[in-house]
């Protein structure tokens, strides 16, 4: 069984969402490390990219600060081989289709697998695009994690459930990342619609900045996914990063409410 | 060929939240495309509202000039609100009121769409907003001002590059959000399956008309067709009734801005290479990180990191050609047609002047080619002035 099967087993999963080089690359590799000691179950590590079309204002910053400092996919996959050995947790990719085209799927297949990248999620590749892609990140072991919005159709779930794998990202709302309005309502139906088509475990993101709405929705989802809320806080601390690390385990710790 | 592609170009690379409303925008434009009723109320719109057919115009002194072939201008320019992108934005705006959509979005870089957009969305009582990069904004002071008039809100967007580029993603982040009572009037011939289908049939009007004038002037077909590109939909449009008629030259013309060399460009085909931009495959400038860059040129409708997907399949299958002119070049292009046939072109379509100045001095006298001059130069007259230059004599 793999790492990311593993983790939904027995239990709900608190999956955290980090911009990989905001503040800068070392500090990307402490919070990562910070985030496996406080019992995130899957962190998602967000390569950054000039055109974030899922993605709110805080990410998108977060992004182009990332980039300014010279973050490339090639020095992400350099700090993640660093550390990869002190992480006990699965780590998932996220980021947009450009850079991995511009990378080169083969030496992004073998250098996700040397990394130990446990999934990938890419926001604006849907399952109908690029259909050898996903193919053959699932035959080189890594999870094609996809998305499902509130607006998909029965016939869209059934197909995404063939090419899913480890679990489904389900989009709490019409919108982009951090929208504070999120999530929508009827999530009760949302989870049960989807589940009558897709057989994994459903991660539900986009908006979801409070113990409070995690305990609105935890009954339904197999696991919560948080991003822009943990962003800003690296945000508002990046010039004390002790300050930084105790305010993300007090967070994390707040979220983990199961 | 898949059909939401041109080769491997094309594609809907969008967040999934979006498809739902690509695939309901795609079964409206199918249906609609084949309405009698439809079809009559847009032909009617582009005959009355738009002063449609537009004039195949011999320039007859701008020919002596360059002692080149015969040429002839596409007076896009002629068109209600001064460009070819009038002929779009009503289609999608017909289009939208059919499918019952209360609010119209778009964006904009030079303002031509942005103002064609807001000038339909009036004449159908819709609301609608238009993002346009910061730093356009304080180009294109007198089409944000006309915006205005015309109702629409214009968003200033702040991120990035402040250009047509940033605009389109909050355009998209927009129409994420908003995506059930919302449609997205994509400008050029860009953007996910289907818009670049939709922006070309609405375009191929220029093309269609092109060719039954030049057949009544002259006879027969021209030798070549010179478009300007930035996303391509005044060249797509064009180019398009022409691409079986193998003699004609298809011939796309890309800003170079500063120089190639520079780096300060916004040749895409020319200099760029395969990404997914804006939700399809094409020719995009990018990095060695795969990063988007900041393209640039004098006219603010050119500065674009991408283009159709549809001109990057006939730049591989070598069916149009692509070169580029500088924005030096495009000034004397538009300085020389102004002076020599009292026509002020677009700095968009200054690049395609220009192109056909470069070339004509070695072409036969016997040939014709045929320029879109896709809009006129109005919007361009104050930047044109900043420059100081001297008028030439």
């Amino acid at each position: 069984m793999n790492k990311i099967n593993e983790v939904f087993k027995n239990n709900k999963a608190l999956i955290i969402y980090v911009t990989a080089g905001d503040p800068s690359l070392e500090a990307t590799k402490e919070i990562i490390l910070e985030l496996n000691k406080d019992g995130v179950d899957i962190i998602e590590v967000g390569i950054p990219f000039s055109d974030p079309l899922a993605d709110g204002p805080i990410i998108q910053r977060a992004s182009q600060k990332a980039l300014k400092n010279g973050v490339t996919l090639k020095k992400i996959f350099e700090t993640l081989d660093e550390i990869k050995e002190n992480i006990t947790c699965p780590l998932v990719l996220m980021g947009y289709y450009n850079s991995i085209l511009n990378y080169g799927i083969d030496n992004f297949i073998t250098d996700a697998g040397n990394t130990g990248i446990s999934g990938v999620i890419i926001p604006d590749l849907p399952f109908d695009e690029e259909e050898e892609f996903y193919a053959k990140i699932k035959e080189n072991g890594i999870d094609p994690i996809l998305l499902v919005a509130p607006n998909t159709s029965e016939e869209r779930l059934k197909e995404i459930s063939k090419v899913c794998s480890g679990f489904l990202y389900c989009v709490s709302i019409m919108g982009v990342t951090g929208d504070s309005q999120a999530p929508i309502e009827h999530l009760k139906e949302y989870s049960q619609r989807v589940r009558k088509y897709i057989d994994l475990p459903l991660a539900i993101g986009f908006g979801i900045d409070s113990p409070e709405k995690v305990k609105n929705i935890i009954d339904y989802f197999d696991g919560i996914i948080v991003g822009s809320a943990l962003v800003k806080i690296i945000d508002e601390n990046s010039d004390d990063k002790a300050k930084m690390l105790k305010e993300i385990k007090s967070f994390i710790k707040s979220l983990k409410i199961w | 060929m898949k059909k939401a592609y041109f080769g491997q170009y094309g594609g809907r690379y969008v967040p999934e939240t979006l498809i739902p409303a690509l695939e309901e925008l795609e079964e409206a434009y199918e249906k609609y495309s084949k309405d009698p009723d439809f079809i009559d109320e847009y032909q009617g719109l582009l005959k009355d509202y738009c002063g449609r057919p537009t004039p195949l115009y011999f320039a007859e002194r701008f020919t002596e000039y360059l002692k080149g072939p015969k040429i002839y201008l596409k007076r896009e320019d002629l068109n209600h609100t001064g460009a070819h992108k009038i002929n779009n934005a009503l289609g999608q705006v017909l289009l939208a009121k059919r499918m019952n959509k209360k609010r119209i979005i778009a964006e904009t870089g030079a303002g031509q769409h942005g103002v064609a957009t807001a000038t339909a969305a009036a004449r159908f009582g819709l609301e609608c907003i238009v993002y346009m990069g910061a730093e356009d904004i304080r180009r294109q002071a007198l089409n944000v001002y006309k915006m205005r008039m015309l109702g629409a809100k214009v968003v200033p967007v702040y991120s990035g590059s402040q250009t047509l580029k940033e605009a389109i993603n909050e355009a998209i982040r927009d129409w994420v959000t908003n995506v059930e009572n919302t449609h997205y009037v994509i400008g050029s011939v860009v953007g996910p399956h289907p818009y670049p289908k939709i922006v070309r049939d609405f375009q191929r009007i220029i093309g269609d008309e092109a060719k039954i004038q030049i057949l009544e002037k002259e006879g027969r077909l021209p030798d070549y067709i010179v478009a300007c590109v930035g996303g391509g939909s005044n060249a797509m449009g064009i180019f398009y009734p022409f691409i079986e008629d193998k003699d004609v030259e298809l011939i796309g013309v890309e800003a170079a801005g500063k120089g190639l060399e520079t780096g300060q460009h916004a040749a895409s085909l020319t200099t760029g290479k395969v990404g997914v931009l804006h939700g399809s495959k094409s020719y995009v400038l990018q990095d060695e990180d795969g990063q988007i860059q900041l393209a640039y040129s004098i006219s603010a409708g050119l500065d674009y990191p991408g283009v159709g997907p549809e001109h990057s399949y006939l730049h591989d299958e070598k069916r149009a050609q692509y070169v580029s002119i500088t924005d030096e070049e495009a000034l004397k292009g538009f300085e020389l047609l102004t002076k020599l046939e009292g026509i002020i072109p677009a700095f968009e379509s200054s690049h395609a002047i220009a192109y056909a100045m470069k070339i004509s001095p070695s072409l036969d006298k016997d040939k014709i080619m045929l320029i879109n001059l896709s809009g006129r130069g109005d919007k361009d007259v104050d930047s044109y002035r900043e420059l100081n230059r001297e008028v030439i004599e």
